[in-house]
């Protein structure tokens, strides 16, 4: 019994490595999502972090059609609109557009907010370089501000790209906000609603 | 097929017989055994009463469902009904049922005297009972148990789901390593205590494919393990692992979810695939047509299991070539599937057929599994998938796979080894009634759920148009005939277990073949301690 009892052991430990493996797996599941959205940009996520732009060429004879949606998530009070929804860019150009924002609550909201390009592979080729979802946006109550936006689409987009559309969903994260993000907003509109 | 020379007659007998004065008696002997067969007893009994738990959920979701309109019970408790109802007939009724069938009949197929491990054998049991305990007694906490589906998708489960959560993931835990226990125990046991001669491709098909489930199990159930935790941890600990607003992404969920998901559900299917196939044989009289291909194409369905989870999520707006490609895997699985079911009809095919209530069950399952299958295979159609998609014609697919299919193949195993396990012949013919009432009425209740869910009627929905009344009235009806079947079942067994009814020889059916088959019946408590020598 003994010859069996050390063989059981040995099987024991091996199938428990597996299993220790396997719950690793799982987490190591996150991070390989995140690559493997980010290397094909399946997912339509931008980059989070600001890009160069230094002449790049401008490609006179394309033009791209660039869409803008501006929602809010349920629950999420503030009024948010893209002031420019559609606009005909040529790769390789630099672009500024700006979003409205408004907070209607009685209280200090800190909202992020969170990009989706679709179709997904454009999302690669969206570059910005100046962006107000970079950072977390805080709004005392009744206060609006012009969030302003600044991109260019890479010259290298597939040519089968004519038309894309980025979305931006509002998130209320007060709740675990930076301190920066207490701070005053520094695109304020003084003057009230400019409108869309 | 596996003939033992030294059969446990004669001499082993009178061996057995000196330990059969030694079984201890009271709580105690079941509260503290480590013998495989109090410890299958003890299983089969716990998914039995989880079955009909799980069931009165089923009763109380189509007692909503019998008229358009909210009738007896809030939309939130509803969604409790249906999340409840989902987990406990998963991990609650079919898993244990066949950690109950492993261990009884694993040790006694390959000529072992118990499971490898059996003090952990009594721990993964008795672990069981506490999970659902603190999962039933969720439902009774301010805010209600879990409502979020049995797939628990975030935000679902982290956003906007109770306090109870909490519970829900502790006992999830519970469930998994219980699970992850016994698929351990069943593997070290086929590994290392196969009787001499006993080699791999003579081991019987149930066997074979416990094996392999046991290899899905621990692959897969600590997946399903951190899941729960990120859950627990984004609701309660402030991380962002499915929240966009921190960075996260609840789509990721989905995908973590079903890459545990998919094998999952063939946990829930091959050992069905292994009891037909030891049925099927006995009753045609002759060898099971395509033993070696039997083999291969579990473990070939096995292997696609980890590369077609996707198809779950054709709708969360994948590109087009990974839509694609999970439609395309996801139907070849339909290849080694279809080797099966070939092969128990070649098995069938001119054997000299009788039709005992162990056969009338593993017939109804070929016919109504494959009905299951095929409106899989229609599923796994992206576009089309994308009109089916969350409708009940998903609710009917899968419960024609895992009513008429598991839990079908599991009733076929309790009639199949029921007298070996009691040494007596159960009531036949109560035991009929029981099978023609269950297949009527199942098939009432599942099959007109195809026809409202092409139609549009939306699964998880307490409420519906007024033009699937009259259908959802028969689907209704079909269920509580259906529930109220069972309980014939349960009469059945309690019968049987109270020692009435004929006695049996060892074979007991006429066509059996097999170790299990050559011991006495009942069977001893004690089996096999002088392994037997497999030809």
């Amino acid at each position: 019994m003994t010859a069996t009892h050390r063989q059981n052991r040995a099987l024991v430990i091996r199938l428990l490595l597996v299993v220790v493996a396997m719950f690793g797996f799982g987490f190591a599941l996150v991070p390989l999502y995140d690559v493997f959205c980010d290397i094909t940009g399946i997912n339509g996520k931008t980059d989070s972090r600001a890009a160069v732009y230094d002449s790049i060429p401008i490609d006179q004879s394309r033009e791209v059609t660039v869409e803008f949606i501006a929602r809010t998530n349920a629950g999420m009070p503030w009024e948010f609109q893209a002031q420019t929804t559609r606009v005909k860019v040529h790769p390789g150009e630099l672009n500024t557009v700006s979003f409205f924002v408004r907070n209607p609550s009685g209280r200090s909201i800190v909202a992020q907010a969170i990009p989706s390009v679709s179709p997904g592979q454009a999302a690669l080729y969206l570059n910005k370089t100046e962006c107000f979802c970079f950072n977390q946006q805080p709004l005392a109550a009744g206060e609006e501000a012009h969030l302003p936006m600044q991109f260019y689409v890479d010259p290298q987009l597939p040519q089968d790209i004519t038309y894309f559309t980025v979305q931006y969903t509002l998130y209320d994260v007060t709740a675990r906000a930076d301190e920066l993000a207490t701070q005053k907003n520094p695109f304020l509109t003084e003057a009230p609603a400019s409108g869309s | 097929m596996t003939k033992a020379t030294d059969i446990v007659g004669a001499a082993d007998h009178g061996h057995d017989e000196h330990h059969e004065h030694h079984i201890p008696k009271g709580i105690t002997r079941w509260l503290f055994t480590t013998n495989h067969k109090d410890i299958g007893t003890l299983y089969l009994w716990f998914a039995f009463i989880m079955f009909l738990v799980g069931g009165a959920m089923a009763m109380v979701i189509r007692a909503e469902l019998f008229q358009p309109g909210l009738q007896i019970v809030d939309p939130n408790f509803f969604n409790q009904m249906t999340t409840v109802h989902g987990l406990i007939m998963v991990f609650g009724a079919v898993m244990p049922a066949f950690t109950g069938l492993a261990n009884w009949l694993v040790p006694m197929m390959i000529g072992a005297p118990d499971m490898a491990l059996p003090r952990m054998n009594n721990w993964s049991f008795w672990i069981l009972p506490f999970a659902f305990l603190i999962l039933l007694s969720s439902l009774f906490m301010e805010g209600g148990g879990p409502a979020f589906g049995w797939t628990f998708y975030a935000p679902l489960s982290t956003t906007y789901s109770s306090d109870s959560t909490g519970l829900f993931v502790f006992s999830v835990h519970i469930m998994g390593i219980s699970s992850i226990m016994g698929a351990i125990n069943v593997i070290v046991t086929i590994f290392n205590m196969r009787a001499p001669g006993m080699t791999w491709m003579k081991m019987p098909l149930f066997v074979w494919t416990w094996l392999i489930t046991a290899f899905l199990l621990i692959a897969v159930m600590p997946v399903l393990a951190g899941a729960v935790t990120m859950v627990l941890t984004d609701k309660f600990f402030g991380t962002s692992f499915f929240d966009a607003a921190g960075g996260g992404d609840p789509v990721m969920f989905q995908h973590i979810f079903w890459f545990f998901g998919h094998p999952e559900v063939y946990i829930m299917i091959l050992p069905a695939f292994g009891i037909i196939s030891q049925i099927i044989p006995t009753f045609s009289r002759k060898k099971l047509f395509g033993y070696a291909s039997m083999v291969y194409a579990t473990a070939s369905i096995a292997l696609l299991s980890f590369i077609v989870w996707a198809h779950h999520m054709f709708t969360t707006g994948m590109p087009v070539f990974a839509e694609m490609f999970f439609m395309f895997a996801t139907m070849l699985i339909s290849v080694p599937t279809g080797v099966k079911v070939f092969n128990w009809v070649a098995t069938m095919w001119r054997g000299s057929m009788s039709f005992e209530v162990p056969m009338l069950f593993a017939i109804a399952f070929i016919v109504l599994f494959t009905i299951g299958g095929l409106s899989g295979l229609m599923l796994a159609i992206t576009p089309v998938d994308f009109q089916y998609h969350d409708t009940y014609f998903v609710v009917a697919h899968f419960h024609y796979v895992l009513v008429t299919g598991a839990v079908f193949s599991i009733m076929a195993a309790v009639y199949y080894w029921l007298p070996k396990w009691t040494g007596r012949m159960f009531d036949t013919g109560l035991a009929k009634w029981h099978f023609w009432c269950s297949l009527v009425s199942v098939n009432v209740l599942f099959f007109p759920m195809h026809f409202v869910g092409l139609a549009g009627m939306p699964r998880r929905i307490p409420d519906y148009s007024l033009q699937f009344a009259d259908f959802n009235k028969w689907i209704s009806i079909g269920g509580f005939a259906f529930g109220l079947s069972q309980l014939i079942f349960l009469v059945v067994v309690i019968k049987a277990c109270r020692k009435q009814g004929e006695k049996v020889s060892d074979q007991v059916w006429e066509g059996a073949d097999g170790l299990e088959w050559e011991i006495p019946s009942p069977a001893p408590y004690h089996t096999f301690e002088t392994p037997p020598v497999v030809k």
